[in-house]
């Protein structure tokens, strides 16, 4: 299962007037640069964990890239987010070898414990839930990912357990 | 006397396992006692079912050891490294004594992952040591031609490691004989087959291997720049990559005049993937780099006439790469003696699923299925049952358990309706439902479908629509025959390889295991007991403890029962969400 799409939310999203000079020594290096656009938006949603509408725009005057090329590109790739996410990105694998190990139930775990869905972000805005296709750990499958950490051989509960860690480090 | 060497196997999965704690662990340890031993960090040994791992080499010898966590590491530190005494309990490997493991390198030849859990990855240094950049130097110095090198390549015999299995030498001959002012040479990282992981193991373990690989490509087919498009989801490996690419190009490897050779030019990049299975077709990975949607295009023209940026272009897998350097210094016949007559030298596989001993292998080609599982795999997990085992991903097929002698070459694999592919290889036992397989990878394929043509892009949902019907015993009598229609219009109908190969899990699931398909459509049963919709849930009256969690949780109130009483489903309110099953802690829910 690919990495599902992080869902459009229902109500238009805050734009919390982001920061737009945090790119521009991004848009410096791959200005000229052919193949450019990629790196650009990789860029762009390392600085804000997503790629806010006037980011596009903000390029699209800079470099002369056309919107409706970046909007093509930017929903082609599932890297790519149009919408805010968690502090923590949790990534579970549903790769095959992870699937043949019960990946479902550590989906559903998560699932259960944080009220949240696949591609749904915590009212808190702490986690957004993701299916990933493979992390390369096939052998100690099922395997999931918050941050750089790696968890492998997971259990529903032990999946569980590493989550409310996290909320509990969280909320002192 | 030579110092003795600590090793800690930090590749990603060893990560996983906590292997950086172990190395802090035993930093920690050797500051404080100013040990004077060598600790150094090393790529994936392939044992990834015993990580974390730490090897030991003293003047006695090597002693790998096993699933190794602080406490333990402690213990190695003062007994093996402070005493010399060894902790035999937990040591895995050793070239002195023998232990249970052994089997897992009996028939190994490593030749594309040489290095891989010996060297230091991010140290160029120990990569020279072990004939690293000597297959470059003797070809500049010894002045080979490159039509010589690309004859070498050939007679080889190595095929295309990335799942097509052309041979690579004559993909490098075609390139060559395109002339051009510029030419590019390309890596494919994208690594797309869920459950595999070789390309990730060489990449983390031993980069240099891959670099000097594209470098000779370079050389053979004029091509002055380079990209390696690896997939975002491999951080580390991107990461070792590029500390190699800045060593090489500090030592002079990379860059103008490459080796003091006037004119020799070449330059590498990595490109990072951004999270697309159809980015690995080698047309589709060529516009990702250019900046569009990863789109595959009609070929002919071929990369090798048109390729990146519209120019002749040679694109090749990592584990091709890889093993260049080695066939250009050992000479073509130290490749070619291993393998079969149309399939030469060695093979990756990832061992993964329910087998033993999950991780990377290196066999030659030519072996048999059945040994790589049940002699170096260990078997399949708990006792149970092999069934069938996964080759190729989602272009690949099921081999069943009857065919498991089949020998791992191309034509062999093929005949049997999978293929080679890149080398994941998944092991099912009897609790893995084959319906439910050939589902998940339509489900994969059509999520990743670019959408260009129609075949693959709707075909593949009307057969996941299907399948999933079948899985949740909404099956009808003819679905079988609608499934083998469908796969054949899509392969005869897809433009790229993708489409094309999208229907090989359903096929050969039908072909190996009709019957479980007419079970779940005839008899609403599911064989494997994995279905959840099929099943039958009853309480197990001697173990259920009356808790009432599995009664509270149930969403349609089909479970009676008062606290601390055997409790009782209604057949008839059950939906079959198995929700009581996962949540009943004594086992008492009974699938049937
Ligand atoms: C849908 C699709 C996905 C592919 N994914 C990969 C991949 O992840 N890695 C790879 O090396 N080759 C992949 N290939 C094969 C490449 O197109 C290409 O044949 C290969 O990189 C050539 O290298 P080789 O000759 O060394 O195998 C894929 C092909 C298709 C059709
Ligand atoms: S076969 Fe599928 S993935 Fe390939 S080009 Fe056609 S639609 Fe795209
Ligand atoms: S959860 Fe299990 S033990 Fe508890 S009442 Fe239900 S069946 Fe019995
Ligand atoms: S399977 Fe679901 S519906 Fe049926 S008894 Fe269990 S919890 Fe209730
Ligand atoms: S299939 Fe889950 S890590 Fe590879
Ligand atoms: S990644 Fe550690 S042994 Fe395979």
């Amino acid at each position: 299962m690919r990495v599902k799409r992080i869902l459009q939310e229902k109500e238009a999203v805050i734009q919390s007037s982001v920061d737009l000079t945090l790119i521009d020594p991004l848009i410096e290096k791959y200005k000229s640069k052919k193949g450019n656009l990629i790196p650009i938006l990789q860029g762009t949603q390392d600085i804000y964990g997503y790629l806010p509408k006037e980011t596009f725009i903000k390029i699209s005057e800079q470099t002369g890239l056309k919107l409706s090329e970046m909007y093509g590109v930017a929903t082609f790739y599932t890297q790519f987010r149009l919408n805010p996410v968690g502090k923590y990105i949790v990534k579970v694998c549903h790769g095959t070898a992870c699937h043949v190990q019960n990946a479902t139930a550590i989906s559903e775990a998560v699932e259960d414990a944080l009220g949240i869905k696949d591609g749904e972000t915590t009212e808190d805005r702490l986690f957004t839930l993701e299916s990933v296709a493979c992390l390369g750990c096939c052998s100690l499958a099922p395997v999931m990912m918050i941050g750089d950490e790696t968890y492998a051989k997971l259990t529903g509960n032990k999946a569980v357990k590493i989550v409310k860690e996290i909320k509990i480090k969280e909320s002192n | 006397m030579k110092k003795t060497k600590v090793l800690v196997g930090l590749a990603s999965c060893g990560i996983a396992a906590g292997a950086n704690k172990v190395y802090n662990k035993l930093k920690a340890l050797q500051e404080a006692d100013k040990l004077d031993i060598e600790l150094k960090i090393t790529g994936c040994i392939g044992m990834c079912y015993r990580e974390p791992l730490v090897e030991v080499i003293d003047e006695t010898g090597s002693y790998l050891y096993g699933e190794i966590d602080e406490e333990k590491a402690v213990e190695i530190f003062d007994k093996h490294l402070k005493q010399s005494e060894i902790v035999k309990d937990y040591v895995v490997k050793s070239d002195l004594f023998e232990s249970k493991d052994d089997s897992f390198w009996d028939g190994q030849v490593k030749i594309a992952l040489r290095n891989c859990g010996v060297i230091d990855p991010e140290n160029i240094g120990e990569y020279e040591e072990h004939d690293g950049y000597i297959a470059i130097k003797k070809i500049l110095e010894g002045k080979i031609s490159q039509e010589q090198v690309i004859k070498t390549v050939l007679d080889s015999g190595i095929r295309g490691r990335g799942g097509g299995g052309f041979p690579t030498g004559m993909k490098w001959r075609f390139a060559y004989n395109n002339k051009a002012d510029t030419k590019y040479i390309i890596c494919n990282a994208d690594e797309g087959d869920p459950g595999a992981f070789m390309d990730r193991s060489l990449l983390e373990g031993d980069p240099h291997a891959v670099i000097e690989g594209l470098i000779i490509g370079s050389y053979a087919i004029d091509a002055s720049e380079g990209v390696i498009y690896c997939r975002a989801e491999y951080p580390l490996a991107i990461k070792r990559l590029n500390i190699a690419i800045d060593q090489a190009r500090e030592k002079g490897y990379l860059g103008k005049d490459i080796l003091g050779v006037k004119g020799f030019n070449f330059d590498l990049y990595v490109k990072e993937g951004a999270g697309a299975f159809v980015c690995g077709e080698e047309t589709a990975l060529m516009a990702s780099i250019e900046g569009e949607r990863g789109m595959p295009r009609k070929r002919p023209p071929f990369p090798a006439e048109a390729g990146l940026w519209g120019k002749p272009s040679n694109i090749n897998n990592v584990e091709t790469f890889a093993n260049i350097p080695y066939i250009l210094l050992n000479g073509a016949e130290s490749f070619s003696k291993y393998g079969t007559e149309k399939s030469k030298g060695t093979k990756v596989f990832a061992l993964t699923g329910k087998i033993n001993h999950g991780g990377s292998v290196e066999v030659p080609m030519g072996i048999t299925i059945r040994d790589i599982i049940f002699k170096l795999g260990g078997g399949i997990t708990d006792g149970k049952k092999f069934k069938a085992v996964q080759l190729g991903g989602p272009s690949g097929g099921c081999i069943p358990e009857y065919l498991a002698d089949t020998i791992v070459d191309y034509d062999s694999v093929n005949a049997t309706g999978a293929i080679m592919g890149s080398g994941g290889m998944v092991v099912m036992d009897e609790t893995i439902c084959m319906v439910d397989i050939a589902r998940f990878f339509l489900d994969f394929t059509g999520k990743e479908s670019c959408g260009k043509c129609t075949f693959c892009r709707v075909g593949t949902k009307r057969m996941l629509e299907i399948l999933t019907r079948i899985t949740e015993g909404e099956g009808k009598e003819g679905d079988i025959e609608k499934l083998e229609e469908l796969a054949y219009q899509i392969k005869d109908n897809s433009l790229c390889g993708l489409g094309q190969t999208a229907p090989n899990p359903v096929l050969t699931t039908i072909k190996y295991f009709r019957n479980e398909y007419e079970a779940h459509i005839k008899d609403k049963k599911c064989p494997a007991l994995n279905c959840k919709k099929l099943l039958t849930y009853t309480i197990n009256p001697d173990t259920c403890t009356g808790c009432t969690v599995c009664a509270k949780n149930c969403p349609t109130d089909a479970i009676d029962g008062a606290r601390k009483e055997i409790h009782f489903i209604r057949q008839d309110a059950c939906i079959q969400c198995g929700m009581c099953f996962s949540k009943c802690k004594f086992d008492a829910i009974i699938l049937s």
